[in-house]
């Protein structure tokens, strides 16, 4: 192959990698450049791609109220409430199985890890129905906790699928020398293996945070109060109520998006390398 | 990759780092330490997920509804919710369309997310990281952003896919695109869902695929080449073979979501529309989406969506234990 074909190869390669940039980034980068423009740019017949008079009134209108009865920062403070309480509960829960789904054969140990393969099958979009007459009957309707509680159980079987190679990987060798040393269970743990599985831990724990962060069911059904909803309940309800205001609704939204993808593109190596761990047996 | 430590992960016989500070001869940690550990989650999955699917089912034969929710029992109506769901159009028609739509956005998933994936695997080291992180922003966009943002591009005033539509000439897409409304029907409502969904699932299948080119020998392409075999050649014959593993789970992953796709369907078309029905937005429409809620009624559709899908995760199941991933 002469110098010159693989240069116009290695073009188009790179032309076609551009593109795919561009598809993938399009949609988010339409939603934030629309939420910067004046209305009369938006409903303008010959639409541009960025704004050629930026203004921060749609955000204005979002933070500041007057999309809804409740203050913007009351829907942000239950969103990351609750997935921070996602994020801690389900990574405490999910470190101590992965340690022993990692580090112990057991009985029912295969049974343990067949079933989390199955219950992240299950189409929790039907579980709502009798989760909403479980909560009605313990009262915990309309309540932040009773949605943490569903948040966890969701978050926490994949966060143990992908916790496990982390803790898999750290040397058995450390911890047998840390408690010839004297170290107890406990210490051994705290000292040895979680600064180990740290890395590990924040890649699960941001999925867990998407997860929360993210969930639209249940948060919907379950929550009546405007000063109860969530971010994504919010953005819902302003759509439905006013579906044409595209100005502020591109603000929450960009409001609601920017942390998630964030917190995604810092992690994402780590995130791909546990999502495929253990796909193709090397 | 993570399972780079086989030797050191699963040493047979050896006992617990719960153990004592002597060598850990006894059986004592192992006895219950590991049953202390993942007692917690077994005993929220059990609380939260299987009780709750048995619920379906019983709930499934009974009649809630507003007398029940204010307290009284249920009422067992035997198998007349299933009865009058087989007798239901609207049934059958939502089962078409979960069909349907699954068909398609499967397929498309990942035909593109594939193609995606062997791109990035010929791109340079910066260009690929460079791309993959752009596809990360279509992954990571929460739900009920991406189906506003579609709804916003194909939407009537203002929406930038009717004004670009409108530019080309009449002859190839037709004219009057300028006021087209893509959510009067199911079929267009449809198409916007499937160009959202593709659009949030390609990245997931293309990185999966990333992720196991890397790991396949270069000799083997080699060899391919020097015989003679193009591209196609080398993808059915080298490629696919070795990465069939990995296919099998991105299809049954794909197959899953996109049948129970709930929250972009439901932000397009809502709830009043039922034309636009699947099964999902079906189910949870008897069950809460009227004054007069039938719970029961809900829970039986959700029990046909569940058992469809319980066969696709036993196919899961077999593959994901037939390569050793629960051992």
């Amino acid at each position: 192959m002469s110098a010159r074909t693989k240069g116009v190869r290695k073009a188009l390669l790179n032309g076609a990698g551009l593109l795919v940039f561009a598809v993938a980034v399009f949609p988010v980068l339409w939603m934030v450049s629309t939420a910067f423009k004046p209305n009369t740019e938006i409903f303008s017949t010959t639409p541009r791609p960025l704004p050629a008079h930026p203004t921060l009134q749609h955000f204005d209108l979002v933070v500041n109220g007057g999309i809804a009865e409740v203050p913007f920062w009351v829907y942000l403070r239950n969103s990351a409430l609750l997935a921070l309480g996602t994020v801690l509960v389900s990574s405490l829960l999910a470190l101590l199985a992965a340690t022993a789904v990692a580090r112990f054969r057991f009985r029912f140990r295969t049974t343990f890890l067949i079933m989390l393969l199955v219950v992240q099958m299950v189409p929790i979009e039907a579980l709502v129905i009798p989760l909403f007459l479980d909560l009605k009957r313990l009262d915990m309707l309309n309540s932040l906790a009773g949605l943490l509680v569903v948040y966890i159980a969701f978050a926490v079987p994949f966060a143990i699928w992908m916790l496990r190679g982390f803790v898999a990987a750290v040397p058995r060798e450390l911890e047998d020398a840390a408690a010839i040393d004297g170290a107890g269970p406990v210490r051994t743990f705290v000292a040895v293996l979680l600064p180990l599985v740290a890395p590990g831990l924040v890649a699960t724990s941001i999925f867990s945070f998407i997860t929360a962060w993210n969930e639209f069911i249940f948060a919907f059904t379950f929550l009546d109060d405007q000063d109860r909803y969530t971010l994504p309940i919010m953005l819902q309800f302003f759509f439905g109520r006013s579906g044409n205001a595209w100005g502020p609704i591109m603000a929450a939204s960009t409001l609601l998006t920017v942390p998630v993808i964030a917190f995604f593109l810092l992690v994402q190596r780590r995130m791909v390398a546990g999502l495929t761990a253990g796909a193709v047996k090397g | 990759m993570l399972d780079t430590a086989p030797a050191v992960r699963r040493r047979p016989g050896r006992s617990a780092p719960s153990g004592r500070a002597r060598p850990r001869r006894t059986r004592r940690g192992p006895r219950y330490g590991p049953y202390l550990l993942i007692a917690p989650t077994v005993v929220v999955i059990a609380v939260l997920m299987f009780w709750p699917m048995v619920q379906i089912a019983v709930m499934s034969f009974q009649k809630i509804g507003n007398r029940q929710l204010r307290g009284e029992p249920a009422e067992n109506v035997g198998t007349a919710n299933f009865e009058t769901i087989l007798g239901d159009p609207l049934f059958w028609q939502s089962l078409r369309q979960t069909v349907l739509f699954a068909a398609v956005a499967v397929t498309a998933t990942l035909v593109l997310g594939t193609l995606v994936g062997l791109l990035l695997n010929r791109l340079g080291r910066r260009m690929s990281r460079f791309v993959a992180g752009g596809v990360m922003v279509a992954w990571a966009t929460p739900p009920v952003t991406a189906a506003i943002i579609f709804s916003w591009l194909f939407g009537t005033t203002g929406g930038l896919v009717n004004w670009l539509l409108d530019l080309l000439p009449d002859a190839l897409v037709g004219g009057g695109w300028s006021d087209y409304n893509w959510f009067a029907a199911p079929l267009p409502t449809y198409t916007v869902l499937t160009v959202c969904v593709v659009w949030q699932s390609c990245p997931f299948v293309a990185v999966s695929v990333l992720a196991g080119l890397k790991s396949l020998p270069g000799e083997l392409y080699e060899a391919a080449r020097v015989d003679g075999a193009g591209p196609w050649r080398a993808f059915w014959q080298i490629t696919f073979p070795l990465l069939k593993p990995i296919f099998m789970v991105l299809v049954v992953m794909s197959v899953i979501w996109d049948f129970k796709v709930f929250t972009q369907l439901f932000i397009m078309a809502g709830m009043a529309n039922r034309d636009a029905f699947n099964l999902s937005l079906y189910a949870y429409s008897e069950a809460f989406g009227s004054l007069n809620p039938k719970l029961g009624m809900g829970s039986a559709i959700a029990l046909v969506l569940t058992a469809i899908l319980l066969v696709v995760t036993a196919v899961y199941v077999r593959v994901m234990v037939r390569q050793g991933e629960t051992a």
